[in-house]
Order: C-alpha cells, then sequence, then structure tokens
C-alpha cells in the first residue's frame, strides 16, 4: 500500500476518532465513527484482508451504526452539556491513558524489527482462505458465536419490549397489598 | 541493750480495733457503745505504752524496746522491715499521744454528744491515734513516713467532719494539699538520704542502722536531705512557709483542734528533727534554717495573734508560735529542749483548746471573745483550769511551760543565735500579752454574751471538766523533770533523752539565771499590758487600733499571706490547670487525637466509597488501572 | 512499505482515544460508541499482526470481534432504551444502579 496512502488513512482516523469523543450532538459522533470505521475497512484491505475490509464496512459500518443511528433518534437525546465529574477522578484518567498509551509504545516501537515478515500465500485474505481457517481451527468456536448471536437477539427483544398491562399487575409490588377501602 | 518486747504491737492493735468496732458497728450498736469502746482502746493503749515506758526506764541507758513486725517492701537490695521500737524518745512521745489522747477521746463524749455523727468521730480520732502511734513508734524512716502520711489524711477527715459545710470542706481539702507540698520535700529527703547510703553499700533506712553509718553522709547531701526533711516538717508542723493551714484547721471540732493541731500531729516534725539528729548534727547549715525559721514564725504568729477575736483563732496562731519555739529549740542543737517543749505545750495547748471547746459549748457555738466576758463564775472549773494554762504557756515560773521555754531561749543562745535568741524572748512577751488578752476578754470584765445565751450558760459535764482538771495537773507539774542545772535533780529530762539525741553542747557562755529573767521579765510586761488594755482600760485597745489603722488591719488579716499564696501559686495553676491542660492539651491534643482517629476513618470511608458507588466510569478508570498494571507486568517481563 | 510499528501504534492511539472518551463523556450512547472504537483498535492489530505473519488467524479473530460486537450492541441498546424508559436519562450520573 503506498506509503502516501496510509499516512492519509492513519491521520483521518485518528481525527475521526478525536471527533467521535469530542463532538457536543451524538449524532455527529455517530458519524464521525462511521469515518472512522470506513478508514479501518479502508487499512484492512491495504493489508490484505480483502473479506474483513469489506464486511468492516459492511456489517459494522452498515448495521451496527445504523441502529445506534436509530436508538439515538427514538430516545430524542439533547445535545449534551458541559462534563461534569470531579477533577480528580479526570486527572487520574488522564494520567491512566496516557500510562496505557506509553506501555503499548514500548512494545510496538521495536515491533517493526521483531516480527519476521513473511509472505502472503496467493489467495490471502480472500474467502476462501478465511472460510477454510474458521470452518476448520475455529470451528467450535464459529458454532458458539452462533448461539451468542441467537441468546443476543433474544435478550435484545425481550429488554426492548413495552410491558403490558397484565404484567405490571403480576409485579410483587403492586398485588401483594389489598386495596384500601376509598 | 535491747529487748524484744511483744506487747508494744498491742499499742497499735487497741486503736486498729477501735478503728473496726466503730467504723462497722458503732452505727448499730449506739451511742453508749461508741462512747466507751472510742475512749477504752485509748485508755488501753496508755496502759501498755505505760507499762513499755517503765520498763525502759528501769533498763540501763540507752535501752530500747523493740517489736518486729514483718518485712515490707523488697527490691533488690533495697528492703524495709517493719518494726516497733520504744527507747527514751520515742517512750516519750507514746506516753504523750496515749496519754493526752485518752484524755481528749474521753472529754469527746461531752463535747459531741449532740452530734449524731459520733460513730464516725470516734473511728476517724482512733484512726488518728492509730497512725500517729505508728509514726512514733516506727524504728525506720519509711514507716515513720506512713504515719506521717495517715496522721495527714485524719487531720484532713477530722477537719472536714462537718463536711455539708463548704467552707470547712474547703479548708480540709487545704490542709491536704498544703501538707501534701510538705510530704513531696520529705520523700525526696529520704531518697536523698538512701541514695547517699546506697552508694556506699548500706541499703537500710532503719534509725539505728542509719545513726551507726551516718559518717557515710557527707555534708551537702546531708544538708540536701535536712532541708527536704524540714520541709515536710514545715507542713506538718505548721512552720513559715506551709502553716497556712492550720489558722483554719479550727472548723474542725474542738477536740480534734486539742488532740491534732496542739497535742500531737503537729509536733510529728520536732520528733522527725531530733530522731534524724545524728543527720541534722552533720549538716549546720540545714540546722540554722531550721532554728531561724522557728524563730521568724514564733514571733510572726505570735503578733498576728494579739489582733484576733475568735477564741480559736487565737490558740491557732498561739500553736503556731509555739512550735516556732521547739524548731528554734532543735535547730540550736538542743534536741532534749525541744521534745520538753513539746510535752509541755501536749499539756497546757491541749488543756487551752479543751477549755475553749467547754467556753464554746456552754454559749452553744460562740467564738467570737468579743460576745464573752465575765464567765469565771458561771464556769468555774473551766476558768480556773484555763488559767492554770496560761499561766503556763506564758512561761511564769513554777508553771511547765516556764522551765521548757527557759530551756530552749537557753539553748537559742548559747548556739550562737543572739538575734533569735532575742526574737524568742520578745515573742514570750506577746505571748504573754495575747494570753491574759484572752483570758481577760473571755472571763473577767463586763458580760457581752448574747441576752438569749445568757440563760443557758453552765458548766460542762464532768466527762469533760475531768480531763481539765487532768491536764491542768500536768500542766503544772510536767514542767518539773526539767529543772535548770544545779537545781534538785537538774535536767532529768535532758539526761534521760540524752543516749538518743546527744548531749547539748553550748558554744556561747551564758548565766541562764539572766536569760531566765530576761524573758521572763518580758513576759510578765506582756501580762502587764494585757491587764492594763482589758482591765483597766477598755478603751485603749480600741484606740490602738484605730491609730495605727494600717498595722492593725495587717495582723487582722494574718499578713494577708493567704491572699499571696492565692496570687502567687493558687491562680497560676489553675490557670494552667483549666486553660493550658484542660482546654489546651486536653481537649485540642488528646480529645483531637481521639476524634481525630475517628474523623480520619470517616474521612478515609467516605473517599474510598467512591470506588463502589455505581458510577460506571469510576469501574473503568479501576479497571484502566488494573490494565494498565497487567501490560507493565508483560513489559517487566520483556524487559527482562 | 508499511511499518509494523506505524500501524499498531496507529491502534494504540485510537485504542486510547476510545479509553479517554469513556471516562470522559457523560452521555451512555457516546459511550458505546468509545467502547467501539476501542473494539476497532484492537481489530486494525489483529488485522496487521496477522498479515505481517502471514496467517489467516488474525482475520478470523477479527470476524468474531465483530460478531460479538454485533450481539453486544444490540442487547447494550436495548438495556439502554430500558433505562431511559423508566428514567428519563441517559446520564450516567444517574444511572448509579451497578451498586448494592
Amino acid at each position: 500500500m503506498p506509503l502516501i496512502l496510509f499516512w492519509f488513512l492513519a491521520t483521518l482516523s485518528v481525527v475521526a476518532a478525536l471527533g467521535v469523543v469530542l463532538q457536543r450532538n451524538p449524532v455527529h459522533c455517530l458519524l464521525a465513527l462511521v469515518l472512522t470505521l470506513l478508514t479501518i475497512a479502508v487499512l484492512f484491505i491495504g493489508q490484505g484482508a480483502v473479506v474483513v475490509g469489506f464486511l468492516q464496512a459492511i456489517v459494522y459500518a452498515g448495521a451496527i451504526m445504523v441502529l445506534f443511528l436509530f436508538v439515538i433518534w427514538l430516545l430524542n437525546l439533547p445535545v449534551e452539556t458541559g462534563s461534569t465529574g470531579r477533577l480528580a477522578a479526570k486527572l487520574l484518567g488522564a494520567i491512566g491513558v496516557a500510562a496505557l498509551l506509553a506501555e503499548l509504545e514500548v512494545f510496538w516501537v521495536p515491533s517493526h524489527l521483531q516480527v519476521k515478515a513473511a509472505g502472503h500465500v496467493a489467495g490471502y485474505g480472500a474467502i476462501d482462505a478465511l472460510s477454510q481457517t474458521l470452518f476448520s481451527e475455529y470451528l467450535i468456536a464459529f458454532e458458539v458465536t452462533s448461539v451468542l448471536l441467537l441468546v443476543a437477539v433474544v435478550g435484545a427483544v425481550a429488554l426492548a419490549r413495552r410491558t403490558t398491562e397484565t404484567e405490571i399487575q403480576q409485579r410483587p409490588e403492586n398485588s401483594a397489598r389489598p386495596e384500601k377501602a376509598a | 541493750m535491747n529487748v524484744e518486747f511483744a506487747a508494744l504491737s498491742l499499742i497499735l492493735v487497741f486503736p486498729a480495733l477501735g478503728v473496726l468496732f466503730n467504723l462497722f458497728l458503732g452505727p448499730r450498736m449506739g451511742r453508749s457503745a461508741v462512747n466507751i469502746v472510742g475512749p477504752a482502746v485509748m485508755f488501753l493503749a496508755f496502759a501498755v505504752a505505760t507499762w513499755a515506758f517503765l520498763n525502759v526506764l528501769a533498763m540501763p541507758a540507752g535501752s530500747a524496746l523493740y517489736c518486729p513486725l514483718w518485712r515490707w517492701l523488697e527490691a533488690g537490695k533495697f528492703h524495709v522491715e517493719l518494726g516497733l521500737r520504744v527507747d527514751a524518745l520515742s517512750g516519750v512521745m507514746v506516753m504523750i499521744v496515749t496519754g493526752v489522747g485518752a484524755f481528749i477521746h474521753l472529754y469527746s463524749i461531752g463535747y459531741m454528744a449532740h452530734d449524731e455523727d459520733y460513730a464516725r468521730f470516734f473511728t476517724y480520732l482512733n484512726l488518728f491515734a492509730f497512725s500517729m502511734l505508728i509514726l512514733v513508734l516506727a524504728d525506720n524512716l519509711v514507716m515513720m513516713f506512713v504515719g506521717w502520711e495517715g496522721v495527714g489524711l485524719c487531720s484532713y477527715l477530722l477537719i472536714a467532719f462537718w463536711y455539708t459545710n463548704p467552707e470547712f470542706a474547703y479548708n480540709g481539702r487545704k490542709a491536704f494539699i498544703v501538707n501534701r507540698i510538705g510530704d513531696a520535700g520529705f520523700l525526696l529527703g529520704i531518697f536523698t538520704i538512701l541514695a547517699t547510703l546506697a552508694h556506699h553499700g548500706v541499703w537500710s533506712l532503719n534509725f539505728v542502722e542509719m545513726q551507726a553509718h551516718a559518717g557515710m553522709i557527707d555534708v551537702t547531701a546531708a544538708t540536701a536531705a535536712g532541708l527536704l526533711l524540714f520541709l515536710g516538717a514545715t507542713g506538718k508542723s505548721a512552720q513559715i512557709p506551709l502553716y497556712v493551714w492550720l489558722p483554719d484547721a479550727m472548723v474542725g471540732p474542738t477536740p480534734v483542734s486539742a488532740l491534732i493541731h496542739a497535742a500531737t500531729m503537729v509536733t510529728a516534725g520536732v520528733y522527725m528533727i531530733a530522731r534524724m539528729n545524728f543527720l541534722y548534727l552533720l549538716a549546720p547549715d540545714a540546722m540554722a534554717v531550721v532554728a531561724t525559721i522557728g524563730g521568724l514564725t514564733a514571733f510572726f504568729a505570735g503578733t498576728v495573734a494579739i489582733v484576733q477575736p475568735d477564741i480559736k483563732k487565737v490558740l491557732a496562731y498561739s500553736t503556731v508560735s509555739q512550735l516556732g519555739y521547739m524548731f528554734l529549740g532543735v535547730g540550736s542543737g538542743a534536741f532534749a529542749a525541744g521534745i520538753f517543749h513539746v510535752m509541755t505545750h501536749a499539756f497546757f495547748k491541749g488543756l487551752l483548746f479543751l477549755c475553749a471547746g467547754s467556753v464554746i459549748h456552754g454559749l452553744e457555738g460562740e467564738q467570737d471573745m468579743n460576745k464573752m466576758g465575765d464567765l469565771r463564775h458561771h464556769m468555774p472549773v473551766t476558768f480556773w483550769t484555763m488559767l492554770i494554762a496560761t499561766l503556763a504557756i506564758s512561761a511564769v515560773p513554777g508553771f511547765s511551760g516556764y522551765f521548757s521555754k527557759d530551756l530552749i531561749l537557753e539553748g537559742a543562745y548559747e548556739s550562737g543565735h543572739f538575734w533569735l535568741w532575742l526574737l524568742g524572748a520578745i515573742t514570750a512577751g506577746i505571748t504573754g500579752f495575747y494570753m491574759f488578752r484572752l483570758i481577760f476578754m473571755t472571763f473577767f470584765g463586763e458580760s457581752r454574751v448574747d441576752p438569749d445565751k445568757l440563760h443557758h450558760i453552765h458548766e460542762s459535764p464532768p466527762v469533760m471538766t475531768i480531763p481539765l482538771i487532768v491536764l491542768a495537773v500536768l500542766a503544772t507539774i510536767g514542767g518539773y523533770v526539767g529543772l535548770p542545772e544545779g537545781l534538785l535533780w537538774g535536767d532529768a529530762f535532758a539526761k534521760f533523752l540524752s543516749p538518743v539525741v546527744g548531749n547539748f553542747k553550748p558554744t556561747v557562755e551564758a548565766s541562764a539565771a539572766m536569760l531566765s529573767v530576761v524573758a521572763t521579765g518580758l513576759g510578765a510586761i506582756g501580762i502587764l499590758l494585757a491587764y492594763v488594755c482589758y482591765m483597766r482600760m477598755p478603751g485603749l485597745p480600741m484606740i490602738a487600733a484605730w491609730r495605727l489603722k494600717g498595722l492593725y488591719e495587717l495582723l487582722l488579716e494574718k499578713y494577708r499571706i493567704d491572699e499571696l499564696y492565692n496570687l502567687l501559686v493558687t491562680r497560676p495553676l489553675f490557670f494552667i490547670s483549666d486553660y493550658i491542660l484542660n482546654r489546651g492539651i486536653d481537649r485540642m491534643v488528646i480529645d483531637g487525637a481521639a476524634n481525630g482517629a475517628g474523623l480520619a476513618v470517616e474521612t478515609g470511608g467516605e473517599v474510598a466509597r467512591r470506588a463502589e458507588d455505581g458510577n460506571v466510569q469510576h469501574y473503568a478508570l479501576v479497571y484502566l488501572l488494573g490494565v494498565i498494571a497487567i501490560v507493565g507486568y508483560y513489559l517487566y517481563l520483556v524487559v527482562k | 512499505m508499511v511499518q509494523l510499528n506505524w500501524l499498531m501504534e496507529l491502534s494504540a492511539a485510537i485504542f486510547a482515544i476510545g479509553v479517554a472518551g469513556f471516562l470522559a463523556r457523560r452521555n451512555i450512547l457516546v459511550m458505546f460508541m468509545s467502547i467501539e472504537l476501542m473494539l476497532n483498535a484492537v481489530n486494525l492489530a489483529f488485522v496487521s499482526l496477522g498479515s505481517r505473519m502471514g496467517t489467516m488467524d488474525g482475520q478470523v479473530i477479527v470476524f468474531f470481534v465483530m460478531t460479538v460486537a454485533a450481539a453486544e450492541a444490540a442487547v447494550g441498546l436495548a438495556i439502554i432504551i430500558s433505562i431511559f424508559r423508566n428514567r428519563e436519562t441517559v446520564h450516567a450520573d444517574d444511572l448509579t444502579l451497578l451498586k448494592w
């Protein structure tokens, strides 16, 4: 991948990430997040992971972010006002993030020389290779993940559903006491 | 020679039994039982004491009876064995304490006849006797101190006997606290002696053993110890500077004043110095201090006595003054003379107080001499016995006080203390004046008694007058054991005591007769002056008081010493106690630390609480810190 | 040739931004988005390393991460909706239920 493209994408993704964190309007945050995702998708493709890159764009940016958007609109959230919170917590958080970043840098800075570059086989990143690895080495994980998806769907539906009147009546705090004579 | 005499312990056992009986069974057994037991135990103790004393008289000079008790303290090489010892010195003292004490117990039956608290009174009185006897019979310094403290306690208990009166309770406390200051000095004196002796390997505080090793004590240590012990004596025996409690102690019942504050307890200081004569002889400076304070106290107390209107206050200051004489005696090296005066003083001062009590009893509580007068017809026995006592204290020749006071003044002059002798002689004049002033104001002249009380004046019952008569006889003949040199048997008393206290060695030649004439002459002048002021020209005292108003008020206010002490000592102490110690240290530091500990925990809890407050971002923060730690661990592995 | 360390540092940077966003923001939905950022940063790291090492394992793991992220997003949003119905707020300071 041409270096200049990489640097462009890198800068864009960082800026977009900052945008997610710093914007006031949640919708703007969301859009920035979408941009970040797409940028990363392109980076994926640039690395040779074509399938995953497209999946990122379609599933992540396309489906999950849209879900987010629906929820934001559903809740009709106002624009966020100034941040609250104790200075001590903020300070500690800033220090923590900086510390984490520093630690990770220590690992990554020499990684260029430590990890031996291996060549890509033909068809690297194509759907064949992905599915080969997926359904052989990671088969059990695949199956479990599908169960997980099912559970998630059921859970989401159960949680977001409006409770009916009968269900409210059946709650213990509403029926245990006898009604006082008016 | 020393003979073991187990019966000595009975002298202590009898009063102790009295205490127990009166304390536990007294209220239940009734007044009659207490009235019998209280004095009876004292008479029994007196009987045993007499028996012991006769034994000592019969034995060769320098003999003693002893009775070992038990080992009390033991700490390394230091040990204290309790034991009783009756030699010439303690024999005289124990006779005085039990004898005079027994008759005062008898007298108390009548004096306290109308008081409901009779059981408590006799309990305390017996307890006092017990403590005083421990003091006198002790064969070592530590045991003496135990008795010393005991009599201090009983003094407090008895002064504040009618404790419901706040002023009486205050005076009791004052006596105890002032005494305590002296006791601190006494203790330090004991420590000094022990430290010095222990340095040479002697760890005993037994009188005999200390005297044997007295050569080990150097002059500095002896002076220090002597002065410290004397500080205790100034407290117990009411000398300058710690005499202030004695006049205020008069709020106690009069038998208490007679027994404790005249005859026995206050003489403990003199006894102690006589006992420790070997120490004081090593420290001439300390003895000079003792003599000087004695002389000064005698003079100052006398000057205060001449203007006091309260009959008991006059006697109180008189006691302080007479005690000054005793210290002048022992401070000059005339130990026997000092003890002689202790004995005669016990007779006539005890008698004076009992008579005063009789007067007060007859006047139903009146103590102001301005409201007395012409009582001699109403209370003849009291009058005659009190007159005898006054003659004795004024050192009228022939009575006991004359002999003992003369010996003291002779000792003072012959040891070189000319000015102290002069002071003592002048005080003799003052003594004559105020004592006869008392007699004239109380028993002669026009009656100034309250009309209501006039009907009730009566002589006291026999249980009170018999002790008066006995003491009057003693006050008359008691002095004949110490006659001047060359007359009959001379100073038999001093000869008797010399194995214990040594012989007085004069350093200045003097004619005893001349000294006696001067002192007696001054005394006569004092008596004459009193006669003139109070019998012939009754207005004279008032004119003198008006003319010398400043001086009069200064004397009446007892030189405002109490106020001075209050300003210099009491108020600063209270200030320190309240502002610095109470509000400062106690509340701010100690309470602050205690409360602060609680506050710290509370605050810590408040802070720690935020780690689990439901705020998800706080949880994430903790999570992040954990992640940092784990990544850091991998970092550490990589770096290695 | 894109150096590996640049890619990894980029991933670390985005991750750090995500953490900061999670700690700093008060709106629950934005906090959620920060979580997604973190997940994506990790995805990037996996893919980069896998590509460098020439194996498909990195991409397979990313596949799973995406799946789980989707499931988590669905359930999480459902919870948020449910909370909002009861309390009319999505401000983190008001939602302190995760304690005794």
